[in-house]
């Protein structure tokens, strides 16, 4: 057996054959289960090395030939793959309590399963192709066959598409810079190439009105999952990039143009969160803000940069899953996520709502939750410069307060008592996310085995 | 002689993305699609072998036809233009003429930045990846916010198949540009017929 079967191909085809299957709850357990194993064999099968068991020997083998292209997956990207499939499968395990529809399940296994090959593919450039295909996967998962497809949509998917020319293009602008270091003409262009091509990915300001105008118009579930999956993997290419290409890395002003585009998104995101009246489009702020927070971190050039970024994306995973839980709760009740029609609901939804509000202060970087430890080291690192500091505190601020205004809604109301509406699944998932959130907010270090390692895949970064 | 033709094939792509841009029939434009592919074919098989641009015509092909048959499928549909500048077709053919002349101007820059391109392929390129982003640009209508994706994507690819010619490449391109169009179809055929069930709620 080989690693981009094991992870590629068997996932995708589950994924195709979970369409078949027309139960909700059967989807949702079985792909849940499906991540999980894959996630707990990333875990402790590592690959390309012999284990014994008795007298039988197993081995997963690295890479496969596909077109005359290697997939290939190595000893350090293990734990990369139990990290992902293993918040892959908490989104699947909450399939059935946000009650959405069985196909997110089958399609999320093969966004997850093409997104893993865009890792694996050699030459790593590839991987912008294999995004835009995950990227396709997305639009029936955010526009059910019923409802009209609203404008947040169509732009998701121009941009996506806009990036693909513009990496592959740099990609190959890059290998001459690499040949000719010193012409400064390659050099810019292929530097700006890149941008562009980012800036479409990681929905830089001001491209990320998508992310606002999907919230409203789409299941919030299945646009939480697309906010959580296309970063992580976007983050992952990103790295790669500054990993092979020195000149990336050691280029001063390509470093401050990132974290400049980084703290636009993390203040404008807060201050814009504190500004709305609609739910969804406070996660979408919070999401970019956060997208923001890693830039900044790519931005501060230090060598505990992957470290750092990890330790943002593991708890973010969480975050958005629970938040994106609640939030489909509540809007099978109200049907609109506007203040107005969820007013009062932390009497009738009290798991949904409280899940909502750490996950959101979680994401504001509240202390005890799973967003501190990796505020507390950001903020840290960037005690030498004190204007950054400020914008990102302005940032976190917003989200904060954007944090005690849905409080503030969910509980205004004149009814009296107390009544638990959610079901017995949505109690169990809601109260697994939020316990999750405090783990990982109370103790830190047990991330630390991942932390440790997941430098190696990027060798050069973490020197 | 194949110069000429080459030319002849820049003018097809100058000629049809115009006409996709200025004539808002959808048959037209569908039309002017599967022209432009076959301009395509010609400029891309001046760097790849004849089987792998013949891979890339009928990839556009089928896209054309996924399109057509989901738009005749369709019944009741607005096909009023949503775009800011409804009428202005005279703008559309001034944006074009707009990007005809930066096409002229950057055409024999970039070849002798990447010399061995060839004229014809990298003018047809540019006209198409401008002629695409000018369609995105003045249109929300999804159709044609389609159109104009493939219209740039097929500007790249010609360019790109210049300086990359690997099958799996081809391969992905090819999936992109059929996920489009059965993309495009969905969007177009979401919300156009009504709920089969309360489950479907």
């Amino acid at each position: 057996m080989s690693a981009p079967i094991l992870w590629i191909a068997i996932p995708f085809i589950t994924g195709v054959l979970i369409f078949l299957i027309s139960s909700e709850r059967y989807s949702a357990w079985v792909g849940g289960s499906v991540s999980a194993i894959l996630s707990l064999i990333a875990f402790f099968i590592p690959i390309d090395t012999a284990l014994l068991l008795g007298t039988v020997s197993i081995k997963i083998a690295p890479a496969i030939q596909f077109f005359g292209r290697s997939f290939e997956l190595n000893t350090a990207d293990g734990l990369l793959l139990a990290i992902i499939y293993g918040l892959a499968s908490l989104w699947f395990f909450g399939t059935e309590a946000s009650g959405t529809q069985s196909r997110f399940v089958s399609l999320g296994l093969m966004i997850v399963a093409l997104l893993t090959a865009s890792i694996a593919v050699e030459p790593f450039l590839y991987a912008a192709l294999l995004l835009e295909v995950a990227a396709m996967l997305v639009i029936p998962l955010l526009v059910p066959p019923y409802q009209k497809a609203g404008q947040g949509v169509v732009r998701f998917l121009t941009y996506q598409t806009l990036a693909m020319p513009f990496i592959l293009f740099s990609g190959w602008m890059l290998t001459g810079v690499e040949a000719s270091p010193s012409d400064l003409g390659t050099t810019l262009q292929a530097g700006v190439m890149l941008g562009l091509g980012f800036a479409f990915l990681f929905a830089v300001f001001p491209l990320y009105n998508w992310i606002p105008m999907l919230m409203e118009e789409t299941p919030p579930y299945a646009t939480g999952f697309l906010l959580w999956v296309l970063p992580t993997f976007i983050t992952i290419f990103a790295l790669g990039f500054l990993d092979r290409y020195s000149w990336l890395r050691n280029s001063p002003q390509l470093m401050s143009a990132i974290q400049f585009a980084g703290l636009i998104m993390v203040a404008s995101g807060g201050i814009f969160a504190a500004l709305q009246r609609h739910l969804g489009r406070m996660l979408a702020y919070a999401a970019i803000s956060q997208a923001g927070l890693i830039l900044l971190i790519f931005g501060l050039q230090s060598t505990q940069m992957v470290n750092l970024v990890f330790l943002t994306l593991i708890p973010r995973g969480l975050e958005l899953a629970t938040w994106a839980l609640a939030l489909s709760i509540l809007k099978r009740e109200a049907y609109s996520l506007q203040f107005s029609d969820v007013q009062g609901l932390s009497r009738k939804y009290p798991a949904a709502t409280a899940a909502l509000i750490f996950a959101h202060l979680s994401m504001t970087g509240f202390p005890l939750l799973a967003g501190f430890p990796s505020r507390l080291s950001i903020w840290q690192s960037l005690t030498t410069d004190l204007g950054i500091l400020f914008w990102v505190f302005a940032g976190m601020f917003g989200l904060l307060i954007a944090a005690i205004r849905t409080l503030a809604v969910f509980v205004m109301t004149e009814e009296p008592g107390w009544k638990l509406n959610e079901s017995w699944v949505q109690v169990t998932m809601l109260t697994l996310g939020v316990s999750g959130l405090f783990i990982l907010g109370l103790f830190p270090q047990i991330l630390q085995p991942l932390l440790t390692n997941l430098p190696s895949l990027f060798e050069k970064l973490s020197q | 002689m194949l110069e000429i033709v080459s030319w002849i094939a820049v003018a097809l792509i100058l000629a049809t993305a115009t006409a996709m841009l200025i004539d808002t029939d959808w048959r037209i434009n569908l039309g002017a699609l599967a022209l432009q592919y076959l301009a395509m074919l010609w400029l891309v098989t001046r760097h790849l072998p004849f089987a792998m641009g013949s891979a890339k015509l009928i990839t556009g092909w089928m896209v054309v036809a996924i399109l057509g048959m989901t738009r005749l499928g369709l019944t009741n549909v607005d096909d009023k233009e949503e775009s800011f500048f409804s009428q202005g077709q005279s703008f559309r053919i001034a944006l074009m003429g707009i990007v005809a002349i930066v096409t002229v101007g950057a055409t024999p820059s970039i070849e002798s930045a990447i010399p061995g391109l060839g004229l014809p392929v990298i003018a047809g390129g540019l006209l198409l990846i401008g002629g695409g982003i000018i369609h995105l640009g003045i249109t929300t209508n999804i159709m044609r916010v389609i159109l104009g994706l493939l219209t740039m994507l097929a500007g790249f690819e010609i360019l790109y198949a210049a300086i990359e010619s690997a099958i799996l490449v081809t391969g992905l391109l090819a999936v992109v540009n059929l996920g489009l169009g059965v993309v495009g179809s969905y969007l177009m055929l979401a919300g156009s017929t009504p709920l089969e069930s309360e489950e479907d709620l």
